[in-house]
């Protein structure tokens, strides 16, 4: 790269970032303002913050929110772990094309109609409507998400590796718990990271699928905004850019680090 | 095969008496259509070093990953050591495999990579810390045991897929290319130490490998293969020197090939009439040969002399112009193209220094040699 700044450089860059923050900026800029009226300035403040902190509803919708994206992120990972070891490990088993198809179909389903589906489901099968509702919706999307990023890691696994763990006297399952598993644990935790994030945005599904005692944090946000929005929103979603910001930023730290200290090793190996 | 063996020499195929470590007993493989290994027949002994020797897509790696257990036989059994190991998965097979990748445990250290099929067993902490510091010691890897493998270099992680293969005392070990990997020095050296290591344990190893050279520095016996089939199992020695066809006097080392007719002569020796107007080249063979049978006389560049003048003490003496030498240091290969059109190479030691060279370019040179240096091939 011959990183020359010229005006085209610059301005691109501007236009994009513009495009990309502006929005966020403006939110986080009005969630410190003192005026009760979102569009008129009134000086700066911290006051809606604290207001927030105050809000039973939104501290409840936040705990379900919580609580959801951890338990069904988990099981969609195990699940969808599973279904990626089958795809890319099961041999051409009869079916196999079709099984790979439709694990991936969900991807491309329209969110409005998976909702849809998993409402009348559960009405059919007389499941009262809950924060474990909501699980189980969150659970069946996102674990294609976590099967995708799982086979394409698997895809590229080095199989002689699982011989020689059976080659040197391992079972078919300790090979899998102590050699394939750890190998493949960044794609496992990726896939996590990816299924607890959508669940934590998911609004229309759990629309469909929450019952009146389980509100999560994107329905709660969107029926309040739905009355007008209100400063203590801004800070709400202030809060949640944060967090997601402050994930993000550490997952490539840590990768950056790690890949920096191999790096070296390398070369010292080599160099001794 | 049935030459007279000298006393104390390790020979165990010559014995009828010895009872094979392995036994393939008509063994075919097929995948879809193709036929990767053919109807075949081998026996392999306690404490032999065997190369199978072939190009690639021979059937070599099958017949390996078949004794590791990684491939089933469609047809035949295999058995190892009297038993049979049909329906008998990898982990349950008293054999251990160094892959040609190496395929080390990347998330482990060097240690706990030795140490793994010995946890498989159950081995108690304090055995399993001595046995793995005597492979450690024996691999020259003291150094590196906390190290993981991204962290050491080739040759390293070579010793360290040995070591590993080796920890658990297999009766047998399976090497799979296992010097691809390696530079030409580091692979010689390697080559010694693996026949030392051989020959400390006492393990009896089979050897997968297309580099010719190779099989015959380290095996007592090479199986050479083609298409799924065994075309000759022999000691290096004897398989470079009396192949049995063309094809692996071809693929072992460098050899001139004419063909010709057969004209039977006195004693067990034979004319072949290569070129008219040609005197016949004169072989000793224990063949018995009809007089006008096609055959191919193969010999030896190193088996050749070079000379100015006609050297009249060798009984085949050939005048031809070089055309071509190939300067390898220690030797000189020279292509000398013959009045019958035929382009013979010749090879000889280079005792003078460069600048006093004997031959050039476009020399009218004689080639000969006697009559035991080339042999006589029917197939």
């Amino acid at each position: 790269m011959n990183g020359r700044l010229t005006w085209f450089n610059v301005t691109s860059l501007t236009l994009g970032f513009a495009f990309l923050y502006l929005p966020m900026l403006i939110l986080i800029l009005y969630s410190f303002n003192e005026s009760k009226l979102v569009t008129v300035w009134g000086g700066f403040s911290a006051k809606w913050y604290g207001e927030l902190l105050r809000n039973e509803q939104f501290l409840d919708a936040f705990w379900v929110t919580l609580r959801v994206g951890l338990i069904s992120s988990t099981l969609a990972t195990v699940l969808g772990t599973m279904a990626a070891y089958v795809m890319v490990r099961g041999g051409r088993f009869f079916g196999r094309t079709l099984f790979t198809g439709m694990i991936y179909a969900p991807l491309v389903m329209p969110e409005v109609i998976t909702g849809l589906s998993l409402l009348l489901l559960f009405i059919a099968i007389g499941l009262d409507r809950g924060i474990f509702t909501i699980v189980l919706a969150h659970t069946t999307f996102s674990m294609c998400f976590v099967s995708v990023v799982v086979s394409s890691r698997l895809v590229t696994f080095d199989r002689s590796l699982e011989e020689a763990a059976l080659d040197l006297g391992a079972t078919p399952l300790d090979t899998f718990r102590l050699v394939t598993l750890p190998i493949i644990t960044p794609a496992v935790i990726s896939g996590w990271l990816l299924a607890f994030t959508l669940s934590l945005d998911d609004l229309v599904i759990a629309s469909f699928t929450s019952g009146p005692s389980s509100t999560t944090l994107p329905i709660k946000i969107f029926s309040a905004v739905r009355l007008g929005v209100s400063p203590e929103i801004n800070a709400l979603s202030t809060l949640m850019i944060a967090v997601v910001a402050l994930g993000v930023i550490t997952a490539s730290l840590v990768s950056k680090n790690a890949l920096r200290r191999q790096r070296r090793e390398k070369q010292e190996a080599f160099a001794a | 095969m049935a030459q007279p063996q000298p006393q104390n020499v390790f020979a165990p195929w010559a014995d009828p008496a010895e009872k094979p470590l392995i036994r393939f007993e008509g063994v075919t493989k097929r995948f879809g259509d193709f036929v990767a290994v053919d109807d075949l027949n081998l026996d392999i002994y306690e404490r032999e070093f065997f190369a199978l020797l072939g190009p690639s897509g021979c059937g070599k790696t099958t017949l390996m990953r078949m004794l590791a257990g990684f491939e089933n036989p469609s047809e035949g059994n295999i058995w190892i050591g009297g038993q049979n190991m049909k329906g008998i998965p990898p982990n349950r097979r008293p054999v251990n495999m160094m892959f040609q990748s190496y395929a080390l445990f990347p998330h482990l250290t060097v240690w706990d990579n030795i140490a793994f099929g010995l946890r498989r067993e159950g081995m108690d902490k304090d055995r399993m810390r001595v046995r793995v510091d005597e492979m450690l010691r024996l691999s020259r890897l003291e150094k590196f045991a906390g190290r993981k493998p991204h962290q050491i270099s080739g040759g390293q992680r070579q010793r360290v897929a040995l070591a590993r293969s080796l920890a658990k005392a297999p009766k047998l070990l399976l090497l799979d290319e296992p010097l691809g990997a390696l530079d030409k020095k580091l692979r010689q050296d390697t080559q010694f130490e693996l026949m030392d290591i051989q020959e400390k344990t006492g393990t009896t190893f089979v050897i997968v490998t297309h580099d010719q050279e190779e099989a015959m520095t380290v095996a007592s016996r090479v199986a050479v293969m083609d298409h799924g089939k065994l075309v000759q199992v022999a000691t290096p020695a004897h398989i470079y020197e009396a192949p049995e066809t063309v094809y692996v006097a071809d693929f072992i080392g460098d050899v001139n090939i004419i063909e010709g007719t057969v004209i039977p002569a006195q004693g067990n020796r034979v004319d072949i009439t290569y070129a008219e107007g040609k005197p016949p080249i004169r072989a000793a063979t224990d063949k018995t040969l009809v007089p006008g049978q096609r055959v191919s006389f193969a010999v030896r560049p190193e088996k050749i002399l070079v000379s100015r003048e006609m050297a009249t003490e060798r009984t085949n003496a050939v005048k031809g112009r070089i055309e071509d030498i190939a300067y390898l240091g220690n030797i000189s290969t020279y292509h000398v193209r013959l009045d019958s059109g035929h382009l013979v190479s010749a090879q000889m030691t280079n005792r003078n220094r460069l600048e006093r060279r004997e031959f050039t370019w476009e020399d009218e040179v004689w080639l000969s040699w006697t009559e035991t240096a080339g042999i006589v091939l029917t197939e």
